[in-house]
């Protein structure tokens, strides 16, 4: 489908003096895309030239299209030298090639440079006109939207979940190309954001092939394989009703490879002996060898299903993959919760039971969730089970951990909160074989110690599950580092959790007994003051009527995991501390004694304030409109000299805590509020550094309505589901190819099985995949940058027309309105930001598209800038400004589900030069007040029974 | 364990108005975290005193960064780096704009040039005044003087428009600017019971009468500079104490009204005829610039002095400056009545203004 794209260039504004004679610059601009280069005239003299130029019009493919981003350089013409670059604008323009979404990008864009950061704006308008392609044979995937979203977005229903969809992108660090004395920052900084732009046009477009019929493809990772039909990972953390059928628990595995490093001179580039190699360890190993690379990740997929298997689940949800590398040694982490799914959403079920069988599907409401999938005999590990305390039919287990958002029918008691297992071990420098080896068998460590901790806190809260797990083993050089956070919540359907109870071994002193049950007493309080505070109060229920025994105060955990080493030698680790009781800490040692100790540390929030890292807040439901999204970066030098694993963790902990506590008092004039979705991310960036990166959203509530009883809140959400299946029913989606347009689903799904078996590929490729979050993080991560094995896709397998139907076509009209000449009002418009995959009080009406952006920022002059924190805080600011100068061109006032993927900073003061590498991305999208859609639906009631229209795309 | 980097980056840039006016009065961090901790800001919060640190450094830096901007207001609405609501951007720019009273009365009517710039120093010492504020301050009156005083148009819409100030502070700028271009003398010792108001208020009744703007609203300059002409022509009311008869006779028809009615009707008989003197003399020596400068000096000296010294209630002046300025239309043989109005209204309202303990 080749297309042609046409860009204007309107005019500039507040550019910087590039002639210091006169105070005033003479502009021109350059606009690439591919190999074709237009140049508007130069406009002399002025910091706000109007160069109004012509259409430029390149005739492309729409690989290209996909691929390439549309590159625009501003300069400063010299008559008698060569002209200055000012700076750059990169443009995707993929959300263009979608017809139901943005239909042009006109704005003004911050000018970047690598090394000045934002020079002045520029004002651009591109337009794309897409050629139906004559012949049909041709593979494209053009048309397949991608989402950061991991929950099917508002405006779109789940026609068939294909699975994963992964891709490897491997290509050199164009850094390396550079020799150190003569590289030049800009070039360099200019190529490498280039590249890798590219590269992750290029991934979600191979992505988007085998991923072919898929629509609303959410986030995801690739897998070519044949067991996915049986075996689907979804990174989707929120599901439709119906969808989720059980959890069994948090899986997940993990492996410490080793890099072959070979050497190169590049290594000591001009950023001294920072780390910048660390992307060389990539680019060496893995441009030589990527399925090597294909296969260790295949090697823990594998392992991850086998603990899903044996929990009774065919599915893994919530599903993440990550890695952390130090030198030559790399660990590669993967978990997800194992689950049972409705197989009617699944490629294999019928498609057509995907909307009205969903319903009667359904379970017991708000606690089917919680049920076993495994079979109560043949228990793959010791567990303590009990009947639902909901429905008293089924068994449920004692305590729950899941990496996903809690089900929003989900029944649950009070409020819930973040908790937090932090830990460091120090483990010894050394190189290569013996370094993976010492890394390995700390690991297991601190898997152990990380999820003892979280079952204490839990407890010490009151609360019996866990939700959005997330465990980040960070290796440096001289530690490790493990920081584990979910959000705990109380599960109605759940027993109560015991207390937990402290003993000392060595009982003859008394002294020692008192300062025991001094300690115990501390403990029973802090229960106590958790449990009003998060307002814990369960229904009694008498023990006749579950009909069980209560249940002993046994901890047994949910968490089967693995880990392997190189050698690939796996050995299973039983968490559930064997026979021992957990609830009773020992503390006979100073190991113990620091763990209790750091339990009662832990702070509560200030009164105003709930925090967590799922995307609402379980127990609180009455948001209000005010959000404020921040991201903090914290680096903190430890003093280098006997560092005790003792005094290591304290250091950690006050780091995140003071943390947490700063980030209260800046928002404290917005309370009540909670902060949602708090995403920390530890590095270890030189040896005695630590960095931690907070990404969040605080969001007001009112606090009045806030006392609601959860029944209520079942019952509205409920209401609210059984609304939204309505509206969907009214707008029923299409799936439809081109050639048979007019057919039903069933019809459909035949064409596809046809398309995919006449080209030759296998079957399994359908099941390819749903869900792009990680996907982005993998193939466009810094490190990941890899050349494409885009030889090896298979092409020409499916092609398919899908339309997706707007929730409702009142949005588009009102999108019409809003993006009505852009930046006509001197003021600039609010772009709101948030990590979520909604806007409190508001609807999303259209996704825009996805933005992934990448920027680098390198500064030769670090103290002139405020040093490292006046540095950064610059370039995220202007990071910020460019993410909604990008929305606000697509006719978006909003990005949902943001994330910064990479903020990888890097510094060398005593030579006054710093380096950042950052990466974002979310979705774009135009949202209205849920207060002016009511206005506006009273005043246009007609527009809701017209038939809506269908955005078709062909692919 | 020490901070290395410590940043935060709200999507909508965070601002603490407190932490601003700390800033503003130019205190260090350190200084401004200990400010805080005086205000109790712990205790109401329950922070620390790291967190409160972390926090002034926060804002510190993003007002630093907001300062280019702020130099140059309407670059504050349009940037793309910082998303503040309006409302906020209103009052960053009117804080940053505003000025300390003790301040603006030390550099009123100065020269806004280099040589003040060193004098900083000592008037920070003075007014107990943070150099680094009073140098925010000097720097502000020079922008804005820099900017409108070659402009055609009224001052204060001038002002108003390239600094996007209220109406309340663009005035105040209007009267720096106006006393900075005509160096005006504020500083005399007998001068210091005057406030920057009073100066402020006489500056715009002069704006208003006494600036080319007053008949031309199409000059440049026209609301800066004097007009030179009609300064010129403020000889020609000299006859009026020049010319005996006609001095006599005005105050005889300014007695007759005012007989009984004045508390102070003897001592005003008495000094009728210096008083006129010294307003007509004042008059006709605003041909020199020096004596422009002076004016202010000449009011006090010649009229605000006398008078008070004579304990004439403020109502005794007001009906003895109108009756003054009025009683000159029945003067036959005086030719120059319009001058004279444009003259004395304006005189008269600074003169009221002006006298006071």
């Amino acid at each position: 489908m080749p297309g042609k794209l046409k860009v204007k260039i309107v005019a500039g504004r507040h550019l910087p003096v590039m002639d210091r004679a006169s105070d005033l610059t003479d502009a021109f601009v350059e606009v690439k895309f591919g190999n074709t280069t237009f140049k508007t005239d130069v406009y002399l003299k002025s910091l706000n030239p109007q160069w109004n130029s012509e259409w430029f019009k390149f005739e492309v493919d729409d690989e290209d299209l996909q691929d390439e981003p549309l590159q625009i350089t501003v300069l400063d013409h010299d008559t008698y030298s060569a002209n200055d670059a000012i700076g750059k604008v990169y443009i995707d323009i993929d959300p263009l090639l979608y017809s139901e979404a943005a239909t042009v990008i006109s704005g003004w864009f911050p000018i970047y440079d690598t090394i000045h950061g934002i020079r002045g704006e520029i004002n651009v308008v591109v337009k794309v006109d897409l050629f139906n392609d004559l012949n049909r044979f041709r593979q494209s995937s053009c048309g397949v939207k991608f989402f950061c979203t991991t929950s099917i977005p508002k405006c779109y229903r789940a026609v068939v979940i294909h699975g994963f969809v992964e891709e490897l992108v491997v290509n050199e660090d164009p850094e390396y190309q550079w020799i150190d004395r003569i590289r030049t920052p800009r070039a360099s900084n200019e190529a490498r954001q280039r590249l890798i732009s590219l590269m992750s046009g290029t991934g979600s477009g191979s992505a988007g092939k085998e991923g072919g019929p898929l629509k609303a493809l959410l986030r995801q990772q690739t897998q070519s394989a044949l067991e996915q039909r049986e075996f689907p990972f979804l990174t989707l953390t929120a599901f439709p009703p119906g969808l989720l059928v059980h959890v069994g628990g948090v899986v997940s595995a993990r492996s410490v490879k080793l890099l072959d490093r070979i050497h190169n001179p590049a290594f000591v580039g001009i950023m001294g002996n920072t780390r910048s190699y660390k992307l060389l360890d990539w680019n060496s190993f893995n441009s030589d060898e990527p399925e090597t690379r294909d296969a260790w990740w295949a090697e823990i997929r594998q392992e991850i299903k086998s603990h899903a298997k044996a929990l009774g689940c065919h599915a893994v949800v919530g599903y993440s993959e990550s890695t952390s590398i130090c030198e030559e040694v790399c660990i590669l982490s993967a978990s997800g919760t194992a689950a049972v799914l409705n197989p009617r959403f699944l490629q294999e079920g019928t498609v057509e039971g995907s909307l009205e069988q969903r319903i009667e599907e359904n379970l017991p409401v708000g606690c089917g969730f919680c049920h076993i999938p495994y079979d109560e005999l043949n228990m793959p590990f010791p567990a303590h089970l009990t009947y639902c305390y909901n429905c008293r039919k089924q068994k449920v287990p004692d305590v729950l951990f899941t990496t996903i958002d809690l089900p929003t029918d989900a029944v649950v008691v009070g409020k819930g909160c973040l908790i937090q297992a932090r830990l460091c071990r120090l483990k010894k420098k050394a190189q290569a074989e013996a370094n993976a080896t010492a890394i390995s068998n700390l690991l297991p460590f601190m898997e152990y110690e990380v999820h003892t901790q979280l079952m204490n806190k839990l407890k010490l809260k009151g609360m019996n599950a866990l939700f959005g797990l997330r465990i980040q083993i960070t290796v440096g050089e001289n530690m490790l580092m493990g920081l584990a956070s979910a959000t705990g919540v109380y599960l109605a359907a759940l027993p109560t959790p015991g207390g937990i109870q402290i003993a000392g071994k060595t009982p003859n002193d008394g002294s020692y007994e008192q300062h025991i049950s001094h300690m115990q007493k501390k403990i029973n309080d802090t229960i106590a003051k958790n449990k009003e505070l998060y307002e814990i109060n369960p229904p009694e229920v008498s023990e006749e009527i579950i009909g069980s025994p209560i249940p002993e105060p046994r901890q047994r955990s949910r968490l089967l995991r693995s880990q392997s080493e190189s050698s690939d030698e796996v050995t299973e680790l039983d968490l559930s501390h064997g026979k021992k009781d957990a609830f009773v800490l020992e503390i006979d040692d100073a190991d113990a004694m620091e763990d209790v100790h750091s339990l009662l540390t832990d702070v509560p929030p200030p009164s105003g304030f709930y925090s967590c890292n799922t995307e609402i807040m379980p127990g609180i439901n009455n948001w209000t409109s005010e959000i404020q999204m921040f991201t903090s970066v914290r680096v903190v030098r430890l003093s280098s000299l006997n560092l005790t694993n003792q005094a290591l963790n304290k250091n950690f902990n006050g780091l995140c805590e003071n943390l947490l506590k700063s980030l209260y008092f800046k928002l404290r004039s917005m309370t009540p509020c909670c902060l949602c979705h708090v995403n920390f991310t530890v590095s270890l960036p030189e040896d005695e550094l630590i960095q931690v990166t907070v990404t969040a959203v605080a969001i007001t509530f009112d606090k009045n309505q806030a006392l609601q009883t959860t029944k209520a809140h079942a019952e509205k959400s409920l209401q609210r589901a059984s609304a939204d299946n309505e509206e969907m029913l009214q707008f029923p989606l299409e799936l439809c190819s081109d050639s048979l347009p007019s057919h039903a689903f069933p019809a459909a799904k035949e064409h596809l099985e046809s398309a995919s078996s006449n080209s030759g590929t296998p079957a399994a490729q359908r099941a390819t995949s749903v869900d792009y979050s990680s996907f982005a993080d993998r193939c466009s991560s810094w490190i990941e940058l890899i050349k494409l094995k885009a030889q090896t896709i298979r092409r020409g397998s499916i092609k398919t027309t899908v339309t997706v139907e707007k929730a409702s076509p009142m949005g588009d009209g009102n999108f019409r309105n809003r993006s009505a000449p852009p930046c006509a009002s001197s003021t600039v418009g609010v772009v709101k930001m948030t990590p979520l995959s909604f806007i409190p009080g508001a609807k999303i009406t259209k996704y825009l598209g996805i933005i992934n952006m990448f920027f680098i920022r390198e500064t030769t002059s670090l103290r002139e800038e405020g040093g490292v924190s006046g540095f950064l805080h610059a370039f995220i600011a202007e990071v910020f400004a460019m993410v909604r100068a990008h929305v606000a061109a697509l006719g978006g006032n909003a990005v949902v589900s943001y994330i910064m993927k990479q903020c990888v900073f890097m510094e060398n003061p005593s030579k006054n030069q710093a380096q950042c590498l950052i990466n974002v991305s979310g979705d774009a999208v135009v949202f209205v007040r849920e207060s002016d859609l009511e206005v506006m639906s009273a005043q246009q009631p007609a527009v809701n029974c017209q038939p809506s229209c269908t955005g078709e795309v062909t692919t | 364990m020490t901070s290395e980097l410590d940043i935060f980056v709200g999507n909508t840039t965070l601002i603490d108005e407190d932490v601003y006016r700390l800033w503003l009065d130019g205190y260090s961090v350190n200084d401004a975290v200990a400010l805080r901790v005086r205000s109790g800001i712990l205790e109401q919060t329950g922070a620390t005193a790291g967190v409160l640190q972390s926090d002034t450094m926060d804002h510190y830096r993003t007002f630093h960064m907001l300062e280019r901007l702020l130099h140059a207001p309407p670059k504050l609405l349009h940037q793309l780096i910082f998303q503040i609501p309006p409302s906020r951007q209103a009052l960053l720019i009117e804080r940053y704009y505003t000025f300390d009273e003790a301040f603006v009365r030390e550099v009123l009517g100065k020269k806004l040039s280099k040589g003040t710039k060193k004098d900083l120093d000592d008037i920070s010492t003075k007014t107990g005044i943070t150099l680094k504020s009073c140098r925010r301050q000097f720097d502000n009156f020079k922008r804005v003087f820099k900017v409108v005083e070659e402009m055609r148009g009224s001052l204060v819409d001038n002002i108003q428009q390239h600094f996007l100030l209220s109406d309340r502070l663009a005035r105040d700028y209007a009267a720096i600017v106006f006393f900075a271009n005509n160096r005006f003398e504020t500083g005399k010792k007998k001068l210091q019971y005057l406030s920057f108001g009073d100066f402020a208020f006489c500056a715009e009744l002069m704006i208003q009468n006494w600036t080319l703007g007053a008949v031309d609203s199409q000059m440049d300059d026209m609301d800066v500079d004097l007009d030179k002409e009609f300064l010129q022509d403020l000889k020609e009311l000299k006859v009026l104490v020049a010319d005996k008869d006609l001095l006599d006779l005005h105050k005889s028809l300014v007695c007759t009204v005012l007989r009984g009615k004045l508390s102070v009707f003897s001592e005003m008989e008495t000094n009728f005829k210096n008083l006129s003197r010294g307003l007509v003399n004042v008059a006709a020596k605003l041909t020199h610039n020096k004596d422009v400068r002076d004016l202010f000096v000449d009011l006090v000296e010649k009229f605000v002095e006398p008078c008070r010294s004579d304990h004439w209630p403020l109502s005794d002046v007001r009906l003895f400056l109108t009756q003054y300025s009025v009683s000159v239309h029945s003067l036959d043989g005086f030719r120059h009545q319009v001058l004279w109005d444009r003259y004395m209204g304006t005189l008269r309202g600074c003169l009221l203004r002006l006298y006071h303990d």
